[in-house]
């Protein structure tokens, strides 16, 4: 599967892919304090955009707003548009539940519910309607796991709790988890940041499979994993969207000083 | 990946209207309507608590809000000396204080001439407090020279009538249902019509004590009262509690014994308080032998109630005081006692305060370890000692709540009202102590 | 020579002590600190302290003991012609005569509660209150009145002057042992260790006291009633005549109607308060805006620090009269002592105690659980329901045990707004009696000092005792653990 990614072609892939979501101008306000300054980004049907910078610079932030998530924040305020297919999300008539059903999102630390791994698996599926009988569970639950490369590790355990998982494999819970919903984007919020080298690796060749059935967005601290996982990169400098490409352009010919002094080192 | 990703049978365009087709909709509707009715159920249990505390407070204000005005009568006294001072004396000694009351009916008979009849006198002497001659009799103490004169003085009126007169009792009511019978009513017009009642403040509920009579009970004795426990109280608990934190924060090694006596502790504060009146009873009454009634034993009792409260509330005050200030002192020399006591325990200082008044007030509150040690005596005057004789506010409030008479629920009312505001007095002094001194470090 | 006067003179050496220490300190320094081991106030401190602390242990010892040793002596010295005289007036003759034989055997005649009569008669005729005690009387234990107050006297003068030895004897012994190389605040710092490692041994002496003494009255108890029939006995009707001649009066202490009584009202408590505690706490902490938690968050605090009394009289004003008339309005005859009024107002008393613990409790679990659920699609109710509830669970059932152990406990609202009669009934409309309105109604009131009837309250005591001791240590333990998971 790895060779069939188009890493070394990215710009193809841009081009013949529609829009799925589109940032117009996003401000993002922490009571008086502005945490964003205006970001337009268009995110492509089944490409991964990698966002890197240095941390405080607003990526995670920005991430949040593409689901919403935000919300759960009393002080938090966000002006400008999100389009997802052309709708903007912020619309008041545009329903959060249904949004963050068709936007998933996988955190930083791995959270799998106190439950059993089945279960945790089902939630999203049961929430929704999804699916009704015991046998159309099972196979939801066969197939995300295997889709997060969990289920040959946990397929005679689905019944114990998930929080009993190494690390990796909760954070491959959690994506199951996402991946059971059939979400159209999968937000990635530093998925890797609380893993090992192994687990990390693991992770990272599953966002690869995942970009052929969905639209994933990731926060990365890690330049490395930005340009192996991305097609396309987005780099936040202080609440700005300093440039966005093609990943192979960023890295090696960024336009902007303040890219190029964050991926050769100078700060970050 | 070693593992065979099979397609997703929901690939991405059909997830689209998975999550946006009729279907959903409808479902989502039925999610929504879930939520606002679990939301509903928390507002309710919201109410239902706000109501309970307001009806709580409305009947209290209303009961109890006019306990502070009294109903008099002006009564024209011949005070005559053969009357009071029978043997002659000449000297308030030799005072027949059971006569000042005589004094009171009589000038209430020549009110009303036209009375007369054993059974008549008896419902007009019913206008009047049965112990108007108490009030008499302060004011003859004041200034004796009034004996042989007629004097103009407003009196306390009986508990019917002033309760009449506060709206306490109908007047429409059949005549069967009220104190006061029609006669009564009456004859008590007629003195309403000459301008001869009043309703004045009513100090006697702050200046005296209790009394078999609403118009003559007070406060003061419980008040005092509760001032000589709680100041035991304090004095047992706070240092012990301060001490027993220090140590078990900033010296204990973490052992068995240590864990056993943080166990003990945390377990002590949820001991129902009746079972510390029982140890009171036997260990410092029956045990000791120390005196019941006495404010002394129900502050020890209340000290070892609150004990638990302060040393976990100075326990999380002196942890709050992050490591590095006892490490600038011990790294200046200071031994680990003189850290603590002079740099950890100022810093805890307001967090150990606010806990130990938290503690007070609910102590004040105490009612039930109290009764075990006899703190319900029927005391007419302040204590003046650890050792006199006392109760408490809040067992004169389940004293007061026994009586049957209208006066008393009143006067029930009334006291809880006092108690209340002295109550979040206190409380709010704690949080105006936590909000001035919160530190953040 | 009062008790007062001794610690005057006690705080008094010791300051005098903590000068003296001091100025001897700056002295043998000879106005060089800095030779001295410590700075000169932990001088006068350890002076202060050898003149204080060793009186202050010879005042408590005093205090405690003085009262049952004098009594002993003043009882042995009255004559058991004394003790005739005031037996043949006071007591009643089935008692008399069980006594005068005792007399002429010279065996310790008095019963326990005679003995206390008869101090008391003495007390008070000792105080100057004869008026309190039988004219009869008076002539003959007025000697033994007038031992007493010699006695108490003596021992007073004796304490005052064995506190002035002790505590110039240390003040002079410490002061004499001052140079410069004397290790003062090491030795202060040993002494203020031992201090509050006591101090912090109170509260399990406070409990060894609750457990023995409920212990020892309780077994005194049990000799008189089995423990089975009070276990396991269905009538409870402790009231045993006055006096011991009155017939038919042995009385019945089988406890289960007061345990079950005791348990219809709390679970109608739990009833009220469990739903309205945790959905208070779940909108208060999920879904409340600033402003309304700012409002509610103090009304539930005034509610929690509303004295249980006040509750008491607001259940026999407003609550029980209300449900009595909805009962009438709806042809039900509900007694106006009802468990049902006891039990919702005790409710009302808890739920601000369920709504704070479970705050705690809900608060406790991690915020990244509620992103997970709501970053699929989850509403609030469904996080809530589905995700929060269940990781709370644990916290929330030791809460919930908490709350039950209070109720358990609670006195005054039962006192005032439950029966006394002990029914044997599960319904909730009529009126129960519970284990503490059983405590408090024997012992308030006249007593018997070694009744059954009063010893009894001691046995409830210890029943009541360690059923919240198994309840809290099991709620504390469940919620501890589950902090310590989510730390």
């Amino acid at each position: 599967m790895m060779d069939t990614t188009t890493m070394t072609m990215p710009t193809e892939t841009t081009a013949t892919q529609p829009v799925k979501m589109s940032a117009k101008t996003v401000k993002v306000f922490y009571g008086e304090k502005r945490a964003l300054h205006g970001v337009n980004v268009d995110i492509y049907q089944n490409e991964v955009l990698a966002m890197i910078g240095p941390s405080g610079c607003g990526k995670s932030t920005f991430l949040r707003t593409l689901n919403r998530m935000n919300d759960t924040i009393d002080i938090c305020r966000v002006e400008g548009q999100i389009l997802l297919d052309g709708e903007d999300i912020y619309d008041p008539r545009l329903d959060v539940v249904q949004l963050r059903a068709r936007v998933g999102m996988v955190f930083q630390k791995p959270n799998p519910f106190p439950k059993s791994i089945y279960e945790n698996v089902i939630y999203g599926p049961k929430l929704h309607g999804l699916a009704t009988r015991k046998d159309e569970f099972d196979a939801i639950v066969e197939q995300s796991l295997k889709r997060a490369g969990l289920w040959n590790e946990v397929k005679d355990r689905l019944h114990e709790p998930g929080t009993g998982l190494s690390g990796g494999q909760q954070q491959r819970l959690c994506i199951a988890r996402a991946v059971a919903v059939s979400p159209e984007v999968i937000l990635m919020d530093e998925p890797c940041s609380a893993l090992d080298p192994i687990a990390t690796a693991h992770i990272e060749e599953l966002i690869d499979e995942l970009r052929e059935s969905f639209t994933i967005a990731i926060v990365t601290h890690n330049m490395q994993q930005a340009a192996r996982v991305s097609q396309r990169t987005a780099f936040f400098h202080l609440g700005d969207l300093v440039e966005v490409g093609p990943t192979e352009e960023i890295f090696t010919n960024p336009r902007d000083e303040r890219t190029q002094g964050y991926i050769t080192g100078r700060y970050g | 990946m070693t593992e065979i990703a099979e397609p997703m049978q929901a690939a991405a365009p059909m997830s689209t209207s998975r999550h946006t087709g009729e279907a959903a909709m409808k479902r989502l509707r039925q999610r929504y309507a879930a939520e606002r009715r679990f939301k509903i159920y928390g507002i309710l249990a919201i109410t239902f608590a706000c109501a309970m505390l307001a009806i709580l407070m409305f009947t209290l204000l209303k009961g109890g809000v006019s306990a502070f005005w009294q109903t008099e009568m002006r009564l024209e006294i011949l005070i005559d000396p053969a009357t009071i001072d029978p043997q002659g004396t000449g000297t308030p000694a030799g005072w027949d204080r059971g006569a000042f009351q005589t004094l009171v009916n009589d000038a209430l008979y020549r009110d009303f001439p036209e009375v007369s009849g054993r059974l008549e006198k008896r419902d007009l002497r019913g206008l009047v407090s049965p112990v108007a001659g108490v009030f008499l009799g302060k004011v003859l103490d004041k200034n004796p020279a009034l004996v042989g004169q007629t004097v103009e003085l407003w009196l306390p009126t009986s508990d019917g009538i002033n309760q009449i007169v506060k709206g306490g009792i109908d007047r429409d009511l059949p005549e069967a249902q009220r104190p006061i019978n029609d006669q009564q009513l009456a004859w008590f017009s007629q003195l309403e019509q000459r301008g001869d009642v009043r309703t004045t403040f009513n100090s006697t509920f702050f200046t005296s004590s209790d009394s078999n009579y609403p118009e003559l009970a007070g406060l003061l004795g419980a008040a005092v009262g509760t001032l000589l426990t709680m100041l035991v109280t304090v004095a047992i608990s706070l240092p012990i509690g301060v001490a027993a934190a220090v140590y078990l924060e900033e010296f204990a090694p973490k052992n068995k014994l240590t864990d056993l006596i943080e166990v003990n502790i945390n377990n002590l504060a949820a001991v129902p308080s009746i079972v510390f009146g029982l140890l009171g009873l036997a260990v410092f009454l029956n045990f000791f032998g120390m005196p019941r009634s006495a404010p002394l034993v129900g502050g020890l009792v209340l000290g070892l109630l609150v004990l638990p409260t302060i040393i976990i509330a100075s326990r999380a005050a002196l942890k709050a005081v992050p490591p590095s200030i006892r490490e600038a002192a011990l790294g200046m020399g200071a031994s680990r006692l003189q850290a603590i006591t002079h740099h950890v325990l100022p810093l805890a200082m307001p967090g150990i305060m606010t806990g130990t008044i938290i503690g007070m007030a609910h102590a004040v509150g105490e009612t039930a370890p109290l009764l075990m040690i006899g703190m319900n005596a029927f005391v007419t005057q302040p204590p003046t000692g650890l050792l006199d004789s006392s109760s408490v506010l809040p067992v004169q409030i389940f004293i007061w709540a026994d009586k049957p008479e209208r006066g008393f629920v009143e006067l029930t009312s009334a006291a809880i009202l006092v108690l209340l505001a002295f109550l979040i007095t206190m409380n709010g002094a704690a949080i105006w102590l936590r909000k001035k001194f919160e530190r953040r470090w | 020579m009062s008790a007062t006067f001794t610690v005057g003179l006690l705080l008094l050496l010791s300051a005098v002590g903590f000068w003296m220490g001091r100025t001897r300190a700056v002295t043998v320094a000879g106005g060089r600190i800095a030779t001295l081991h410590s700075v000169p106030n932990y001088y006068g401190s350890f002076v202060a302290l050898w003149a204080g602390l060793p009186a202050l242990v010879l005042v408590l010892c005093w205090m405690a003991l003085r009262g049952p040793v004098i009594d002993w002596l003043v009882l042995d010295g009255l004559t058991p012609e004394q003790v005739e005289i005031w037996a043949r007036v006071m007591l009643p003759p089935n008692d008399l005569s069980a006594l005068l034989a005792n007399i002429a055997e010279e065996t310790d005649a008095l019963t326990e509660t005679h003995r206390q009569l008869l101090l008391i008669n003495i007390n008070n005729l000792a105080a100057g209150q004869a008026q309190y005690v039988n004219a009869a009387v008076v002539g003959a234990i007025q000697p033994a009145a007038d031992h007493l107050n010699s006695l108490r006297n003596l021992a007073n003068w004796t304490l005052f002057a064995a506190v002035a030895a002790l505590s110039a004897g240390g003040l002079a012994f410490t002061w004499s042992r001052i140079n410069p190389s004397l290790r003062a605040r090491n030795n202060v710092e040993r002494i203020v260790t031992w201090l509050l490692i006591l101090c912090s041994t109170i509260a399990v002496f406070t409990t060894v006291g609750i457990v023995l003494s409920l212990l020892f009255e309780s077994i005194r108890f049990f000799t008189k009633v089995p423990v089975t029939e009070f276990l396991f006995g269905l009538h409870w009707s402790p009231q045993t005549a006055i006096r011991a001649d009155q017939v038919g009066s042995s009385g019945a202490f089988g406890a289960i109607p007061l345990f079950t009584g005791t348990l219809l009202i709390a679970t109608i408590a739990m009833i009220v308060a469990a739903p309205v505690g945790l959905m208070s706490a779940i909108y208060l902490s999920e879904y409340a805006p600033k402003k309304v938690r700012g409002l509610v968050k103090p009304v539930l605090e005034i509610l929690a620090g509303v004295p249980t009394v006040v509750y008491g009289f607001f259940a026999i004003l407003t609550v029980a009269p209300f449900i009595r008339d909805m009962g009438a309005a709806v042809g039900l005859s509900i007694s106006s002592q009802s468990a049902l009024a006891a039990g919702i107002v005790m409710g009302v008393m808890i739920v601000p105690f369920v709504s704070s613990l479970a705050d705690d409790v809900i608060n406790a679990v991690p915020q990244s659980l509620r992103d997970g659920s709501l970053g699929l699609g989850a509403t609030r109710s469904e996080t809530i329901k589905q995700v929060v509830l269940p990781a709370a669970l644990p916290g929330i059932v030791g809460a919930m045990l908490l709350a039950v152990s209070r109720a358990i406990g609670e006195t005054m609202i039962v006192v005032m707004a439950a029966g006394l009669q002990a029914n044997l009934t599960l319904n909730p409309l009529e009126s129960v009696t519970t284990v503490t309105v059983q405590i408090k109604s024997i012992l308030v009131g006249d007593q018997e000092f070694d009744s059954a009837k009063t010893l009894s309250v001691f046995a409830l005591g210890l029943v009541l005792f360690l059923v919240t001791l198994v309840l809290n240590v099991v709620a504390l333990r469940i919620v501890q653990k589950y902090r310590e998971k989510y730390d």
